[in-house]
């Protein structure tokens, strides 16, 4: 990589930062003059967590390489870790802003430790065979999410792991004042809705901070040079397992504290939503904004999240139009015209890519 | 360059098209229900509705808005009160797309709502619609989470737990002295919920259970140990708080022993009739409570049931039932408590909470319904029986 190269990814990092900067001060102002409506306002916050959701899997499938299926499942670790947190601090510390930031550190830690576990066999695969064994963990952490009943009170937190199905909330015996936090399948439900939207441009800009940065480093060429050339990656010295860890680790982490923010954004919520489709639809924003192009997820991500709602006069019709719109431009923006008219619109792009290929 | 500008017009022109077919199909669905209303003086308040639109729940979403649109229609043809009504598709999802569907109801100008459709989305939107002060008359929400510690919840469905309290008081009332045994699933909250306020109603009588048999989806196959301690306990009524896929089953076992006490089963059981594979004729005489049938033979059901025929080529189902008659509760309240359409929807709520617990509305799922402060509904539980094949109401 030579200075020059180097100047200008330096340059699309500064202004992915000034960006979602710039963005979110609008929005702001906007929301503060009451320019949004509500709808417009509701998205915020779940478009934020999408937002991390794809830049962290963009580490995976876009830096790393390795197609993984099983994303969701982290951040369904991270909503309810973060929801319990959350909920059973309630007490102890009344400021909701300090204690939505515990929570969503612990739900980063624990999807990190999920992730560990689950990367020890997972990473030991490659392509397919990955992408398959990712997607059944994925599922295995919604099912054991699933079994899972807590409840905390005086006495501290209860947890109970339903897995004959036999028990019920009440089998937790709380004491006088208790609170159930998550019941079993139907998920948490009363949960203090803390969640807002400046957390969320926080949680982006820590996000962007730790993946861009990861990439730019030595970690990251390291990551890169497994993706393109194992065997010449290994013949150099470089450690697959670990790096390939370091990559796979950040980016559950992520989600996980992505998923707390959205869990505590709902008084609602149930394992069943981050199943397989929450996988996918956040492969798709990543695949659309370009693999291992950071700014790309972002802006697909908010276009994809906000089409649907956009498409709501279009009744039950909405979905259909939803998948035609992805189809054209999943078609128009891979021609060789498109990426032309790109390239000279952002100059510096179409070296880029030829770069990478 | 030229190709590509081409292909970016192509595309701009048809996304163009697309939104243009679609806005006008909104448009057009939209006035058709909108129509009467606004002309003629009357009133007019906006009602929304959200629910299972599209995606594997859909049947009920759809069943709901058919049913509430109907039921908007014959309201607007009347004087009085009018309706202007709005559905969104929730897609059955109790985070994210429950809270955009009613926020797009809210931004609509929503002044009451009349969902959600499901039970999970309806703890989401019940908690913000409390914070907002939104009244909220579920149609068919029927987990109690949907209206707890929530004052401007309403239910329109009867809550898992009572219809435990109601199989009791009907069996109580129209089979003295009768000997009954119970069969529930212990894995399921549906099924042990029932049972729980069953037993609990039936003790609070001064009467027994003789037998409890319990069951797990994975023994759900075979019921002979039950149905032998059932008949050597010599019940002759079995009460079954459960769905109707292993109810099948103990009908039929139950037949092959040569055990023929009477069957009395709840919602759960609506559908047996329409399991594949199962032979109609065992079902003759089951009881079961449900809080509609379509068979039904008031002026209303059948003006209903002939309506929706005609609109929707069906026969419509307890949910679209529900559907219906939420509308006719929200007009009656809105009527008992003087609301006019220029109040905000906070202030209809806070009104509608005060004559929520003291009007009586007559519907198709029950005569003379009321409710609770707490949000429970409380209405007579209507029985059928299955004869012929068809639900007939019970003479007894």
């Amino acid at each position: 990589m030579n200075f020059k190269n180097r100047n200008r990814s330096a340059r699309t990092d500064m202004l992915t930062y000034l960006g979602v900067t710039v963005a979110f001060i609008i929005l702001t102002v906007l929301k503060s003059t009451g320019a949004l409506n509500r709808s417009q306002t509701g998205l915020l916050v779940p478009i934020c967590c999408y937002i991390v959701m794809a830049v962290s899997l963009n580490l995976t499938v876009g830096i790393m390489g390795e197609l993984s299926l099983g994303h969701a499942g982290f951040m369904s670790v991270g909503a309810f870790s973060g929801i319990i947190a959350a909920m059973s601090l309630a007490d102890i510390i009344p400021s909701p802003g300090i204690r939505l930031a515990i929570a969503m550190v612990v739900g980063a830690i624990m999807a990190g430790v999920v992730g560990f576990l689950v990367g020890i066999p997972v990473l030991r695969l490659r392509g397919d065979y990955l992408a398959i064994v990712t997607l059944a963990f994925g599922e295995i952490l919604k099912e054991l999410i699933t079994c899972l009943i807590v409840g905390s009170d005086g006495k501290g937190l209860h947890i109970l792991f339903n897995i004959t199905g036999s028990k019920t909330a009440d089998d937790l015996h709380l004491l006088e004042g208790g609170r159930v936090i998550i019941k079993g399948a139907q998920g948490a439900t009363g949960t203090q809705t803390i969640a807002t939207f400046t957390a969320g441009f926080i949680l982006i800009m820590v996000t962007l901070l730790v993946v861009q940065n990861m990439i730019r480093s030595r970690t990251g060429r390291a990551i890169m040079a497994i993706r393109d050339n194992r065997i010449a990656a290994e013949s150099v010295g470089i450690s697959i397992t670990r790096y390939k860890m370091i990559a796979f680790v950040t980016s559950a982490a992520l989600a996980g504290a992505a998923g707390a923010l959205f869990g505590l954004n709902y008084s609602n919520l149930a394992a069943a939503k981050f199943d397989f489709n929450t996988s996918i639809l956040v492969l798709v924003f990543v695949v659309l904004g370009g693999l291992g192009n950071i700014w790309g997820s972002i802006i697909a991500t908010v276009v994809l999240y906000i089409l649907p709602e956009a498409l709501r006069s279009f009744a039950t019709y909405r979905m259909l139009i939803y998948a035609i719109v992805l189809i054209l431009v999943m078609l128009a923006t891979n021609t060789a015209q498109m990426k032309t008219l790109l390239g000279k619109l952002i100059p510096g792009r179409k070296k880029e890519g030829a770069d990478n290929e | 360059m030229k190709k590509t500008l081409c292909l970016l017009l192509a595309l701009v022109m048809v996304v163009g098209m697309l939104a243009g077919c679609g806005s006008n199909a909104g448009n057009s669905a939209d006035n058709e229900t909108a129509a009467p209303a606004n002309n003629d003086g009357n009133p007019t308040f906006k009602i929304g509705s959200s629910g299972p639109l599209t995606g594997g729940a859909a049947i009920y979403g759809t069943a709901v808005m058919n049913a509430a649109r109907i039921a908007v229609d014959e309201i607007n043809a009347m004087d009085g009160i009018h309706f202007e009504f709005q559905a969104q598709d929730d897609e059955a999802d109790s985070g994210d797309k429950a809270i955009n569907a009613y926020n797009t109801l809210m931004d609509w100008g929503m002044q009451v709502m009349v969902g959600t459709v499901t039970s999970g989305s309806g703890i989401t939107v019940s908690a913000q619609a409390f914070q907002d002060r939104t009244f909220m008359l579920t149609p068919s929400g029927s987990s109690v989470d949907v209206i707890k510690d929530k004052d401007n919840a309403f239910q329109v469905c009867f809550t898992d737990p009572n219809q435990g309290t109601g199989s009791a008081d009907y069996i109580a009332e129209h089979f003295p002295g009768a000997k009954v045994a119970v069969i529930y699933r212990n894995d399921d909250a549906y099924s042990q919920g029932i049972r729980d306020t069953f037993v609990a109603e039936f003790t609070a009588k001064g009467l027994k259970v003789e037998y409890e048999g319990t069951f797990t989806a994975d023994t759900a196959t075979d019921f002979s140990v039950q149905l032998t301690a059932a008949q050597s306990a010599g019940a002759d009524i079995l009460f079954l708080p459960i769905y109707y896929q292993p109810a099948a089953v103990i009908l039929q076992q139950a037949n092959q022993m040569g055990y023929a006490p009477t069957f009395f089963g709840v919602d759960g059981m609506d559908g047996i009739l329409t399991l594949e594979n199962f032979d109609t004729s065992l079902a003759e005489g089951v009881y079961l409570l449900t809080p509609f049938s379509a068979d039904a033979d008031d002026a209303r059901t059948q003006a209903f049931v002939a309506e929706y025929q005609k609109r929707y080529g069906e026969v419509p189902n307890q949910f679209a039932a529900d559907g219906y008659d939420a509308v006719y509760i929200v007009k009656a309240a809105l009527e008992a408590a003087g609301c006019t359409p220029d109040m905000s929807a906070a202030e209809i709520c806070e009104a509608l909470i005060k004559v929520m617990p003291t009007i009586t509305v007559d519907g198709i799922t029950g005569e003379g319904m009321t409710w609770a402060a707490t949000g429970e509904v409380s209405k007579a539980p209507m029985a059928v029986v299955i004869k012929d094949g068809m639900y007939v109401t019970p003479e007894n």
